[in-house]
Parts: structure tokens; C-alpha cells; sequence
């Protein structure tokens, strides 16, 4: 390691003496305190940074936050020129940068000529303790809260302190009820029973893993049985809420892997489901919708929101455009040969894979979430739903429902379903059963590559994409019933909870197989699937 | 037979002459050095591998243009695998069969490596494996230039008990052979450090996984006991992407519990927007970002090899950046490409690794490494915040393993044996 001056702690106290020294009168002692806490960033080790890091949050300088931000961002420099330290924002392949102290713009900048002030893991939780500490006294109460609610279970005694200091002169009911929780947490702890069982009283029924944790410590408590008591009764009704909302949480889980799963087979439920087709090359249709999200990404790379939206009828077309090339010129040679189906199209799947591997990259391409579909929605502490599920969930239905309609109330869907019922009788009737096929091929295909959409945004968008699904998809069509879109809904999402409520006890791996065999079993028993067609359509 | 039409005559004529072409430029070749490249360039690896052939091809035009190897040049052959692994076998048997390669670089997983090691055994090859791997295992014909064990798994859980104070943890990976012995090793090693069982958690999920809702909800409440939690996680490849962004979306970040990844690298990420994943760490003996001149000469001539600025360097990249130099250096030494004279010549040769020191290859075949720790960066790079005091001596058969404790392998007369009995002084033959 390369030592510098600074690096020796005599030396580097006597250069916080000389910056003390040499400060300018006019300067107040704020100041000094960031440029000492600068001189420090200058090192490299982690200790010396976490110094600069309290010495900035203790300065009270109106720049604190700020620059305590841009380093939790990784936005704090260092000039390698003259070793200024300047936050710098991103611009192109250059830096536009400003001073941290004054604020004052120093121009744009390469990336080379900065080096970055590094941070690890301790100095991030120092600078968000840090910065929350600051936030409490924010005019806006919500930002109160939320620095209240962060730095519960986490306090130490300074800003306990801080907390009685603060409750003094708070007015707002959130905020006092956020900070009395975090000083009860604290008073668990405290050394006077009766100051225990008061702070048992005001924790009770709230989720906080930290009070469980605490809980039940208490709960062992031989010293004192009340405690121990009121312990274990407070801890009781926790952990029966904490069951409840268990269950809920798996339920959330099973219906979103539900949902995705749908969304997969959809597409399927068409192409096999209404007309009979094993499509093998189905997945690397929903491929190619995800890589559409891509490819608009890249062309709108400042708008992640409009591209994502945009990208749902793009992929819609690309997908169906391409299913409908690959029906007219592969599968309406095949109809009625299965085995010829499965193997042509199989070879399809490898060919638009491997095409994909040599046009854009054998490598996975990134596809960014837009804001509003990362983190979660916490219904408290222990149940959070994670907004991009919530958001696929709803997707889900809006393209059944889309789908639904399209069969049941256009022309287009009335003719699928006579072709599908009858062929012969339906060109009778005058229905041109070579368009109908290729349509109908089509609106499957694009409904894949709609899926394909909802997918870049959970999992990996590469060329292997499409062969993860495939089976899945397969499954819930022939689960659901062949030929019902009910079927697939209700079976998508019902082999999605079965899934997640075996995941706990049985692990991944093991679900996953237990899930199979019980639909070997099940197709035994009901070989049509859990909606078997009716009546004349049935007769095959 | 129909009279063939003019196109189709104009194809056959091309044909024949690429053909006489291919065969001259093989009678051509008869004073160069061949060099084998075993990477899958399609299929599932082909993520991964293609880097590893293009990194191949640049190492060996560059020792070309340094005037080749024995005053030949190098001709490197170029195979795919296509990720299937009976494949890979048939594969190394034409290299060495037919190509009569002096040498080759390859393989990826452990189970291609599995599938090819009979074929080198007999046919007497040489193979240099470039990727970390579970280690329990040394032949004689295989130099593993990749961590073993304890040169990457148990150094992160060092680094993760005494510098972060972990007292549970999550042992997550993917259900094959790499995670499943690596996990095993930790699990003994943690218990041998006093760690009680209900404060361990192990979790395998299948091959690409993609639903990590409740796996990662199980891991917060593993992780909500009130003691510091970490995760190790061998979760393989582009499983780890929806993994991490479960982790963010359900708001578990890593100043609460960090996760160590022993497979995720700079490539790996160049696929995911890696803010949420800031602080998140990676054990490996090489960083794109570690500040040396070597790396960066290696990195200015990849870029401009590759032409793309954007292309990243990794781990295995290195491995094969010292496995190539060694494999140089030991023909110099031994003055031929016989493959024993080689095998003999390489123990004990030191060349430059990429990070400041240097690579020995030891009598194991398996060679020294320094050890790092990294914490993701927004920009898809690592910064180092740990790092091992000196190059770690790569160990074949785990200290930790109750059936590989007194095995040792030794490539060097008198034991000359990869899988050596300390205690009953017997070779058992069994070396993989």
C-alpha cells in the first residue's frame, strides 16, 4: 500500500492543526470543518473517510447534505490535478463539475481527470444515519417521518438524545409516534424493569423485526418473570399477526408467478390451444418481444417509461409479423402432422436463437425498469409488494381481457373459433381458412412478444430467454385445457400459488418436480385439462 | 440425376476451391504451433465463453507478433463445444487426435471439464482451465489456473466474519455440482468456526432461475434475528440478475445484509443496471478496476482487439492471460511442445498476474492467487475493499472436507500422484 503524508494519524492531526491556522478570518469554522473532512477523503483508507464523514455531519453547514448525498451517490470527486474535492454529475462521457464547498461551476471535465472518493458498506450506513439525523429537522413532516422510521431499531445514544431534544418541539402526531417507537425499541433495553414493561406497553402489535428480536430476548428474562411475561404475551400476538400476513404474502407470490405464467401461455393457448399447432418456436417469440424492448430502449435510451410503453404494440407487431412469416412458410405445409410441427418448429426456435446470438450478442442486453415499477409497496414492516409484480399482475389481466374480447366480439375471433370448431364447414360458409390460419398464427405470436415486454422487466433478456418458458407454458395450456382461455388462466395462476406454497418447505428445485408430477397425475385422471371443451367442438 | 442449374454449378465450383484453399493453408501450416481453443461459441455458455476464445486469439496474436513461440508461430484452432457436454469430449479428442494441437485453453463448467478430462488422460493433452471451480481434484494433464476453494470461498468468509461481524448466513446457490461442493466445504468451515446450525441457511434453486419473491423474502426473515446476516451465494450466472433485483425491489440493501457472489463478475453485470446492487460484494482474484499497469496495458490492448471500448475484462480472462504466459514460458524452458517434457518444465514457473504481483504454478497444478473483495459500483464495476496479504497457495483437496483432509496432490517424483494419501502414503489413481 502506498502511504501518503495524511495516512499518519500525527501528521494528519497536524495538518488539521495547520488548516485551522491557515483558514482566512472571514471563513467560519463550519467551513474548516468540511475542508479538514476533505483532506481526509484524500486517503485511501475507509477509517480517515468515516471521520470526514462525522466531521461534515456534526459542521451543521448548509452544504453538509448535499455533499453527504453526492457521496452515498458516488457523485463526489476528486480533481486529480490540484486534489480538489467536486461533485460531479454525469454528461455524456464528460463530467460536468461543481465545487462541494462553494458550489461554484468549474466547467465540464473528462472522466479520467477525476478520481472517484470510494466508499464501502459502513460508510454508507454512516452517511444515511447521517443524513437522516439532519432530516429530522426538515420543515416538511413526511421527510421527518421517513428519517424517523430509518433510523428506528438503529439509534445510539447520541441521537437518542437527539429524539428526546426533538419530541420537545415536535407537532406533528406521525412523526411523534414514529420517534416514540424508536425510543421505545431503545428503552427496551433499559436497565429498570418498570421502564422495560412501559416500553413492552407501547411496542405492542408492531411488526418491526427489531422488537421481535428484542422480544424475545426479553422473553428469557429470568431476573425478572413480569417481563419475561409481557414479553411472551406481546410477542404471542406478533407472531400471530406475523402468520396472517404470511400467508398473504405467499398468495401475492403465488398469483404473481401465476400471472407470469399466464402471460407465457396466452399466446399458446392460441397457437396450440385453438389451433392445434405445437409451437416449439413459441418462447423465442417472447424473445424477440423482449429484445423489441430493447432495441426501443436503446433508440429512446432518456425515456425508460414512454419506451417501455411503446415497445408493448412494437413487440406485438414484430412478434406477430414473424409468427405470421413462419406459419406461411413452415406450418401450413405441416397441419395435422404434429411430430413434423414439433420437430420443424423446434429447429425455428434454434434458428431465431442463434440469430440473435450472432445480429446482437450472445450476450444478456440490459433493459432498465422505469421508476415507477422498482420497490414496494409496504403495507407494513413484514408485508411489502413489490410494485413491478403488482404491475405484471395487472398486465396479466388487461391482455386476457383483450384477448377475450378479440374471440368473443370481433369478426376476426368468430372466424377463428368456426375454423377451429370446423374447418370444412367453416369454408363452406365462405371464411377463407388459409387467411384465418395465418391471422389467427399471427395474434398468437404477437400476444407472445407482448409477454415478452412483461418479461424484460423481471428476468434476463438474452437468447436463452424464450427456452425457459417454453415448458412452463406448455404445461399451463394442457393443465388449463386445451382450447380455453379460462382453462389457462385459471390454471396459470393456480399451479403459481401451488408453486409458492410448496417453495417454503420442499425448496425450488423439489416444487418445481412435485408441480409436474401432479399434473402427470391429473391429466391420468382428466386427460382434456381442468376445462375440457364441450359438446360438438370436443369431437376429434 | 437432373442437369444441375447455373447457380448451383457456380456454388459447387466455389465450394471446391474453398476447399483447396482450406487444404493448402493445412499443408501451409505444417511449421506452425497449434493451439487448441475448447470455448462454447453457441448455446447457454456462449455467454460467457466467446469472451474467453476472443481473449484466446488476442493472447496468441500478440505472442506472434512478439515473434512466436520456438521461432514458430502460433496457430490457435478454433472449436465449438456448443454448451453440450459429450460434446466438448468429442471436440478435445479433435484437437488432440486430429489438429494435433500442442496445447489447449478451455471449458467453462465443471461438467465439460468432467466430460473432457478422460480424453486427455489418454491421449496424453494438455489442458489450462480457466474458471474458479470446487476444486477436489488434480490431473496430470490439467492445469487449473482458476481459484480452488480457498483461494476464493473461504477468504470471502473470512473477510465477511472478522471485518463485518456476520454471525448468520445464507448459503444460496444453484442446484449443480459447483455450489453443492463449495457449499459444503463453507458449511464444515463454518461450523469448525463455531457457527450453530440454525444460524446457517441453505438454499439451491435450478439453473436459470427466475422467481425469487419468496426465497428472498425467507432470506429477510432469516435475516431478521437481530444478528448481522450475509448471504454467499453461488448462484450461477444470469440467475443472479432477477435475484439482485428481487433483493432491491423488496428493499433489503447491502449496508442490511451483503451479499458475496463467487460468480458474478464485470461481465455478468455489463447486462444489469447495477444501482440497486451498490455495495453488494464479489470475491475473485482479479478486478477490471484494480489499479495496475499491467491491467491497464491488458485492457488497452483488449479494447482495441475487440474494437469496442466498451467490452469489460473479467476474472477468467486473466486466468487465461497467466495460463497462456505460463504454457509459453515452459516450452521456452523445456524447448519443445512434447507434452511431459512441458508438464515437467511448468512446476515452479512464474509469470506477472494482472493485479500488481505474480503466478506461480505449483507441484498441485493449481497455481497462486491473491485474494480480492470488491463492492458493486454504480457503473457495473468493482471497487476493492479488502484484499489478501499475499498470493494464496491454491489447494486441490479441501482442508475441510472430512474425506479429502489427508489428500494431497503432487506432481513432482517421488509422489507423482494427484491424489496422494498423507497418512496411509498411498495413491489412490482416483484423480477426479
Amino acid at each position: 500500500m502506498r502511504h501518503r503524508l495524511w495516512h499518519h494519524p500525527a501528521l494528519s492531526s497536524l495538518l488539521l492543526l495547520l488548516t485551522w491556522l491557515c483558514m482566512p478570518a472571514m471563513a467560519d469554522e463550519d467551513s474548516a470543518a468540511l475542508e479538514t473532512a476533505f483532506e481526509l477523503f484524500q486517503s485511501k483508507s475507509f477509517d480517515h473517510k468515516a471521520e470526514g464523514i462525522e466531521l461534515i455531519a456534526r459542521s451543521g453547514h448548509e452544504r453538509s447534505k448535499t455533499i453527504l448525498e453526492a457521496l452515498l451517490k458516488s457523485r463526489l470527486f476528486i480533481k486529480r490535478d490540484d486534489k480538489q474535492i467536486v461533485i460531479g454529475e454525469k454528461l455524456g462521457k464528460q463530467y460536468r463539475i461543481n465545487s462541494a464547498l462553494a458550489a461554484e461551476n468549474l466547467g465540464t471535465i473528462k472522466k479520467r481527470k477525476l478520481k472517484k472518493v470510494g466508499i464501502n458498506n459502513n460508510l454508507r450506513r454512516q452517511i444515511r444515519t447521517a443524513l437522516a439525523t439532519i432530516d429530522l429537522s426538515h420543515p416538511d413532516p413526511s421527510v421527518r417521518l421517513e428519517a424517523a422510521q430509518s433510523m428506528t431499531g438503529k439509534t445510539d445514544q447520541a441521537s437518542l438524545d437527539l429524539f428526546r431534544t426533538i419530541l420537545k418541539l415536535e407537532q406533528d402526531s406521525k412523526v411523534r409516534e414514529a420517534l416514540l417507537n424508536a425510543l421505545a425499541i431503545a428503552q427496551l433495553d433499559a436497565p429498570d424493569p418498570q421502564e422495560r414493561l412501559k416500553a413492552i406497553d407501547q411496542v405492542a402489535g408492531n411488526l418491526d423485526p427489531a422488537i421481535r428480536a428484542k422480544l424475545a430476548h426479553l422473553e428469557q428474562d429470568k431476573n425478572y418473570p413480569e417481563v419475561a411475561q409481557a414479553a411472551k404475551r406481546a410477542l404471542d400476538s406478533i407472531e400471530f399477526k406475523l402468520q396472517i400476513f404470511s400467508v398473504l404474502e405467499t398468495l401475492f407470490f403465488g398469483v404473481s408467478l401465476g400471472s407470469v405464467l399466464v402471460l407465457a401461455a396466452i399466446g399458446l393457448a392460441i397457437t396450440f390451444g385453438v389451433m392445434g399447432v405445437i409451437n416449439m418456436a413459441h418462447g423465442e417469440l417472447i424473445m424477440l418481444g423482449a429484445y423489441t424492448t430493447y432495441l426501443i430502449q436503446q433508440l429512446l435510451p432518456d425515456y425508460t417509461g414512454v419506451s417501455l410503453l411503446i415497445s408493448i404494440p412494437a413487440a406485438f407487431v414484430v412478434s406477430g409479423l414473424v409468427g405470421i412469416l413462419i406459419e406461411r412458410t413452415v406450418i401450413r405445409f405441416l397441419y395435422g402432422r404434429p411430430l413434423e410441427t414439433l420437430l420443424a418448429t423446434f429447429g425455428i426456435s434454434l434458428i431465431l436463437q442463434q440469430l440473435v446470438r450472432t445480429l446482437i450478442s450472445p450476450q444478456n442486453v440490459p433493459v432498465s425498469n422505469p421508476e415507477w415499477m422498482s420497490g414496494a409497496l409496504e403495507i407494513n414492516s413484514v408485508l411489502a409488494l413489490t410494485y413491478n409484480r403488482l404491475y405484471i399482475i395487472l398486465f396479466c389481466l388487461l391482455v386476457f381481457i383483450a384477448l377475450f374480447l378479440i374471440l368473443k366480439r370481433t369478426s376476426l375471433g368468430l372466424q377463428v373459433r368456426a375454423v377451429s370448431q370446423n374447418r370444412d364447414m367453416a369454408r363452406a360458409m365462405g371464411v377463407r381458412s388459409a387467411r384465418v390460419d395465418a391471422l389467427t398464427f399471427g395474434l398468437g405470436s404477437g400476444i407472445a412478444g407482448v409477454a415478452g415486454v412483461a418479461l424484460s422487466q423481471l428476468t434476463n433478456v438474452g437468447p436463452n430467454l424464450g427456452q425457459s418458458y417454453i415448458i412452463d407454458s406448455f404445461m399451463v395450456v394442457v393443465f388449463g385445457g386445451v382450447g380455453n382461455l379460462w382453462g389457462t388462466l385459471v390454471g396459470g395462476l393456480s399451479l403459481g400459488v401451488a408453486n409458492k406454497i410448496l417453495e417454503p418447505w420442499s425448496g425450488a428445485v423439489l416444487a418445481k418436480i412435485l408441480v409436474l408430477v401432479f399434473i402427470i397425475l391429473f391429466i391420468q385422471k382428466r386427460p382434456r385439462g381442468l376445462f375440457p371443451q364441450k359438446g360438438r367442438a370436443a369431437g376429434d | 440425376m437432373k442437369p444441375l442449374t447455373k447457380p448451383a454449378k457456380r456454388f459447387l465450383t466455389g465450394m471446391i476451391a474453398a476447399t483447396t484453399i482450406g487444404l493448402s493453408s493445412v499443408t501451409m501450416a505444417a511449421d506452425t504451433i497449434k493451439v487448441g481453443i475448447l470455448h462454447s461459441l453457441s448455446g447457454t455458455m456462449a455467454i460467457s465463453e466467446t469472451t474467453l476464445k476472443d481473449t484466446m486469439l488476442m493472447l496468441i496474436e500478440e505472442q506472434n507478433k512478439k515473434g512466436g513461440l520456438l521461432g514458430k508461430k502460433l496457430e490457435p484452432v478454433v472449436v465449438d463445444p456448443a454448451s453440450n457436454w459429450p460434446l466438448f469430449a468429442e471436440k478435445a479428442r479433435e484437437l488432440i487426435e486430429k489438429e494435433k494441437v500442442a496445447s489447449v485453453f478451455g471449458c467453462w463448467t465443471s461438467v465439460s471439464r468432467k466430460s473432457v478430462l478422460p480424453v486427455f488422460e489418454e491421449l496424453n493433452g494438455l489442458l489450462f482451465y480457466p474458471v474458479q471451480y470446487e476444486g477436489e481434484e488434480s490431473s496430470k494433464n490439467v492445469f487449473y489456473t482458476g481459484a480452488a476453494p480457498n483461494q476464493q470461498a473461504i477468504p470471502a468468509v473470512d473477510y465477511l466474519m472478522n471485518e463485518i461481524g456476520v454471525k448468520r448466513w445464507v448459503l444460496a446457490g444453484t442446484d449443480y455440482v459447483y455450489p453443492r461442493t463449495t457449499n459444503k466445504i463453507l458449511e464444515a468451515y463454518l461450523k469448525a468456526k463455531g457457527v450453530a446450525e440454525p444460524d446457517i441457511m441453505i438454499n439451491y434453486t435450478p439453473f436459470g432461475h427466475s422467481d425469487w419473491q419468496s426465497i428472498v423474502s425467507d432470506i429477510k426473515k432469516f435475516g431478521s434475528a437481530g444478528k448481522k446476516t450475509a448471504v454467499v451465494s453461488t448462484i450461477n450466472g444470469d440467475a443472479n440478475v432477477p435475484f439482485y433485483k428481487e433483493l432491491g425491489n423488496q428493499g433489503i440493501s447491502a449496508e442490511d445484509i451483503p451479499v458475496v457472489a463467487f460468480s458474478v463478475g464485470e461481465e455478468e453485470l455489463s447486462g444489469i443496471d447495477t444501482a440497486p446492487l451498490v455495495g453488494h460484494l464479489a470475491a475473485w482474484n482479479y478486478f477490471m478496476s484494480v489499479d495496475d499497469p499491467a491491467n491497464d496495458a491488458f485492457i488497452e490492448s483488449w479494447h482495441k482487439f475487440i474494437k469496442s471500448e466498451d467490452r469489460v475484462s473479467n476474472d477468467p480472462m486473466e486466468a487465461h492471460y497467466i495460463g497462456f504466459n505460463m504454457w509459453v514460458k515452459a516450452v521456452e524452458k523445456a524447448g519443445s511442445t512434447d507434452t511431459d517434457k512441458v508438464v515437467e518444465a511448468i512446476i515452479g514457473v512464474e509469470v506477472p498476474n494482472l493485479t500488481g504481483g505474480t503466478a506461480k504454478m505449483l507441484k498441485n497444478h493449481h497455481i497462486t492467487k491473491p485474494v480480492l473483495i470488491g463492492e458493486i459500483q454504480d457503473d457495473g464495476q468493482f471497487s476493492v475493499v479488502w484484499q489478501t496479504e499475499g498470493a494464496v497457495p491454491g489447494d486441490a483437496w479441501s482442508d475441510f472436507l472430512p474425506g479429502s483432509k489427508d489428500i494431497i496432490a503432487d506432481w513432482t517424483p517421488p509422489i507423482s500422484c494427484g491424489n496422494y494419501n498423507t497418512k496411509t502414503k498411498k495413491c489412490s489413481g482416483q484423480y477426479y
